[in-house]
């Protein structure tokens, strides 16, 4: 049953870039900021979890551990560095951002070191689980679960709650959102902070098959602004519609067509993007 | 009757479940002088978005001399004479009041793909960049950069622009909007002085200043043509106060 | 100083740059080679200012068309011909029809789908380079051979004296016509575009294909570089197409400055020697100095260095903030 493999592979794979490009949806489609430091964020996360496993830290706890405390610095990122930025242009905070994704990069492997980090699996998620026609490997069932979780959770906190509606109403009009007693900087700083805990979450729970090496911050960063820019900038569902349609192409050409996998997934890429310039589910403002 | 310089013909456009415009039927004869009026959000920025081919219509057709042009791009239409000015000011803030014209004239003389050999061209360009702007009485103004210029005179800019483009149909989005009238009397008396072989259709909330320009008046209610006569008739007509005098009296 | 005219001056201003290039050409010694890296940089640096600077392209992906012309000067070299100016024209060439190709597919849009596609085509590349093993040698990247002597005249010594003189005159060369192309009617419209696209349909631009053609020559200049850069080195790797590569010559050029007659010299030059001096100490810690200063460069002094020289030498003069370009 090759095709099940792929589709599930595929599906795990996708649920991994979700989990970490919806961290960028909540920063870059919501709040507005173009943010390449978001690879960062979950490098930061990946490598924080690592030394803390390697330290004998359970895996669950460690990836607890870790996402908390990007949270916090995206946090503290939001203040310093995010928010002078909200007023210029795309292409100063391209820039900006990239600045600090050069910072962290050379701030992790001075104290880390240049290897490829490795993040054991917990022996929980390590052996195999038998799913009725066959046996599948643990670990990416997890990934699946979570990701279907994380999508139901984001969906009644951003959709559904009365957190969502204000952060709606203040990034569409701050000015009216204060006026009616939001608190806009808590709100988006606190905002900012989830989008940074969920990169670093997809990092390290995501390790197994998405690499930690020093480029991992620019080279993933790619493919996590293709997922949101396919998706639609902004729009939840349309980056969990977009991870998956992408995991499930990039897996399916890795196993298929192995020579011309890559080309498949920026074709691919491409034909979407040109096709849907606004993305499969453009964000309800952006007509 | 001579043939009109624009004609429009059942000119439809929705946003969605919004009708914007709805089978509009107009006509601006050779030097016409026609006021669009009508209650915020009838339809009337929408009207010149689709004149200009900005907007794609859902129906209808739009002639220009007698010749339909709805498959033409917005560039196209500009350099057959269709011209606009914007409602809110849409101009390069960064480039002086000056280039702002030469660069308009270079387009309209097709000197804009210039690479090389350039130079004399571009002066005479700059040169008829400031006799424009010397007889709309900003001459003071042309090396300063446009977002240092006051509201007033960048609306007189937006009009300089268009003129510098020679247009045959002058599409005129509010051009005194949110003027002081202090600064007013400069653009009216751009207004007064425009070329009189161009048809201008000039959308305008300030009923003064529609009433003394416009020969001919046409109202816009919800995407539709609600009236249409000369001043006298359209202050006369009862539907109209009630739809659009009497709303924006209270 | 009043002895001087201003225009005298500025004359004086504008040789220096080109002055301080032949200076390190008698003085350099060991430093040619850095010094011919750093030409190939400032003039990819200038092809990104006309690209992003004036018409405000906003690519993430430059990287493709240095890289272009890197391999199809590698490749020209092996399979073709060793005359340098030759595959130095042929790469050119190369790079600016597929930046003609890929921009007319891509510069509809605008903003972040923009920023995405570029990003997007340049991955692609540099998927495919990967790939084409026996073209372009994948990972382990294309050796050039030794090139013929320029001109059939000037051989390409081992202290590289020639390949800087040669790297000088393309930069002079390409530099001439940039300077010319920004302030052409058509550099002007670009300009325009970049500040407002609605106001330049509105005077009828047509906008799609002016960008096109502008990008279209910012790849040849791209790709000459990359020629360049292939040439002088005698190997071109697949580092040439990374995102990386894009994001540092966005660095320069927004170190030096946007639009500005020195802003991708200063920026490239700084950088190439900020990156030797601090790579030699430990090869990431050039990153945490180039991240800071383009950080600094954002949130201080917007029009990068040159910027900051612009408001000193304001400052010494005490005259008043002058508008416009220098
Ligand atoms: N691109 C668009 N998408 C959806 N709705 C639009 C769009 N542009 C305009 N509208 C809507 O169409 C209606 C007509 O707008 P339009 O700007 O033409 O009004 P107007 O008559 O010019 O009003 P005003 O006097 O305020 O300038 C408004 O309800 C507006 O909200
Ligand atoms: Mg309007």
């Amino acid at each position: 049953m090759i095709d099940a493999t792929i589709l599930l592979d595929g599906l795990a794979y996708g649920m991994v870039l979700f989990i970490i490009s919806v961290g960028l949806t909540v920063t870059m489609g919501l709040m507005r900021v173009v943010n390449l430091a978001h690879g960062a964020f979950a490098m930061i996360g990946g490598y924080v979890a690592a030394m803390l496993v390697g330290a004998g830290v359970s895996f669950f706890a460690a990836a607890g551990l870790a996402t908390l405390l990007v949270g916090m610095i995206g946090a503290v990122a939001e203040l310093a560095v995010y928010r002078p930025l909200y007023r210029k242009g795309e292409l100063a905070q391209a820039l900006m951002t990239f600045g600090l994704t050069f910072v962290v990069i050379a701030s992790l492997t001075s104290g880390f070191g240049t290897g490829i980090k490795t993040l054991p699996l917990p022996a929980a998620l390590g052996g195999v689980v038998d799913i009725g026609f066959r046996t599948y490997p643990a670990y990416r069932l997890f990934l699946v679960a979570v990701g279907l979780g994380l999508a139901l959770l984001l969906w009644l906190l951003i959709d559904r709650s009365a957190y969502g509606a204000r952060l709606r109403a203040a990034v569409d009009n701050p000015r009216m959102a204060r006026a009616v007693g939001i608190d806009v900087n808590l709100l988006f700083t606190v905002t900012f902070a989830g989008g940074c805990a969920l990169a670093a979450f997809g990092g390290v729970i995501g390790a197994a098959l998405l690499p930690l090496e020093p480029f991992y911050a620019l080279r993933y960063l790619v493919l996590f602004l293709v997922v949101v820019g396919v998706g639609g900038i902004g729009n939840f569902k349309g980056s969990f519609l977009a991870a998956i349609l992408l995991g499930v192409i990039d897996t399916g050409g890795k196993y298929l067509m192995p020579q011309a996998a890559a080309y498949l997934f920026y074709g691919a890429v491409l034909a979407l993007l040109l096709l849907r310039p606004n993305g499969l589910m453009p964000a309800k403002s952006a007509t | 009757m001579t043939q009109p310089a624009l004609a429009v013909h059942g000119l439809s456009k929705r946003f969605g479940s919004l009708v914007v415009a709805q089978a509009i039927e107009l006509d601006l004869a050779r030097g016409a002088r026609t006021g669009l009026i009508g209650p915020n959000g009838a339809g009337k920025t929408t009207l010149v978005n689709l004149l200009t081919g900005t907007l794609r219509a859902d129906a209808g057709t739009i002639m220009l001399d007698g010749r339909p042009i709805d498959a033409l791009t917005p560039e196209a239409r500009v350099r057959r004479g269709i011209v606009r000015t914007h409602q809110i000011n849409t101009l390069l803030d960064e480039t002086t009041v000056c280039d702002n014209v030469a660069i308009a004239v270079a387009e309209r003389d097709g000197i804009a793909w210039r690479l090389l050999r350039f130079a004399r061209r571009w002066r005479a360009c700059i040169d008829e960049a400031r006799s424009r702007l010397a007889e709309l009485g900003i001459a003071h103004a042309v090396e300063r950069r446009v977002s240092e210029l006051p509201y007033g005179e960048q609306r007189l800019l937006e009009i300089a622009i268009a003129l510098a483009l020679r247009p045959r149909v002058l599409l005129l989005d509010e051009p005194a909007a949110g003027v002081p009238s202090l600064e007013a009397h400069a653009i009216h008396a751009a207004l007064d002085r425009l070329p009189g072989d161009i048809s201008v259709l000039m959308i305008e909330h300030d009923m003064d200043l529609v009433f003394r320009f416009a020969r001919e008046i046409v109202v816009l209610a919800q995407g539709r043509v609600l009236a249409r006569g000369s001043p006298a008739e359209i202050a006369a007509d009862r539907q109209v106060r009630a739809v659009y005098l009497g709303r924006s009296a209270s | 100083m009043t002895a001087l005219s201003e225009s005298g001056l500025r004359r004086l201003w504008h040789g220096l740059p080109w002055a301080l290039a032949l200076l390190v050409y008698f003085t350099g010694g060991g430093y040619l080679g850095l010094g011919t890296h750093a030409l190939v940089m400032i003039l990819f640096a200038l092809s990104l200012d006309l690209a992003l600077g004036q018409a405000g392209i906003i690519t993430m992906g430059h990287a493709a068309f240095f890289g272009i012309g890197a391999y199809a000067a590698g490749i020209f070299a092996s399979h073709l011909s060793a005359d340098p100016l030759l595959g130095l024209a042929a790469a050119t060439l190369a790079a600016s029809l597929f930046g003609l190709l890929s921009g007319a597919f891509i510069l509809h849009t605008a903003g972040v789908t923009l920023m995405m596609l570029t990003l997007a085509v340049s991955a692609l590349l540099a998927e495919f380079a990967n790939q084409a093993h026996g073209l372009t040698g994948g990972d382990d990247g294309l050796q050039l051979g030794r090139m013929a002597p320029l001109l059939g005249l000037f051989g390409f010594d081992l202290w590289g004296k020639t390949a800087y003189l040669y790297a000088l005159a393309v930069l002079f060369l390409w530099s001439l016509a940039a300077w010319r192309i920004m302030r052409s009617p058509f550099g002007r419209s670009l300009d325009g575009i970049r500040q407002n696209p609605r106001r330049m349909r509105a005077i009828g631009t047509p906008v799609w294909r002016r960008l096109v053609v502008a990008y279209g020559l910012s790849a040849a200049m791209a790709g000459s570089a990359g020629a360049l850069e292939a040439q002088t080195t005698r190997s071109v790797g697949l580092g040439a197409l990374s995102v990386l590569t894009s994001g540092t010559v966005l660095v320069m050029l927004v170190l030096g400055g946007t639009r500005r007659s020195y802003g991708a010299f200063l920026g490239a030059t700084v950088y190439v020697v900020v990156q030797d001096f601090a790579a030699e100490i430990d090869p990431f810690r050039w990153m945490f100095v180039i991240g800071l200063l383009l950080m600094a460069v954002v949130l201080i002094f917007e029009n990068g260095l040159t910027g900051l020289g612009d408001a000193a030498r304001r400052a010494l003069a005490g005259l008043p903030r002058r508008s416009g370009r220098p």
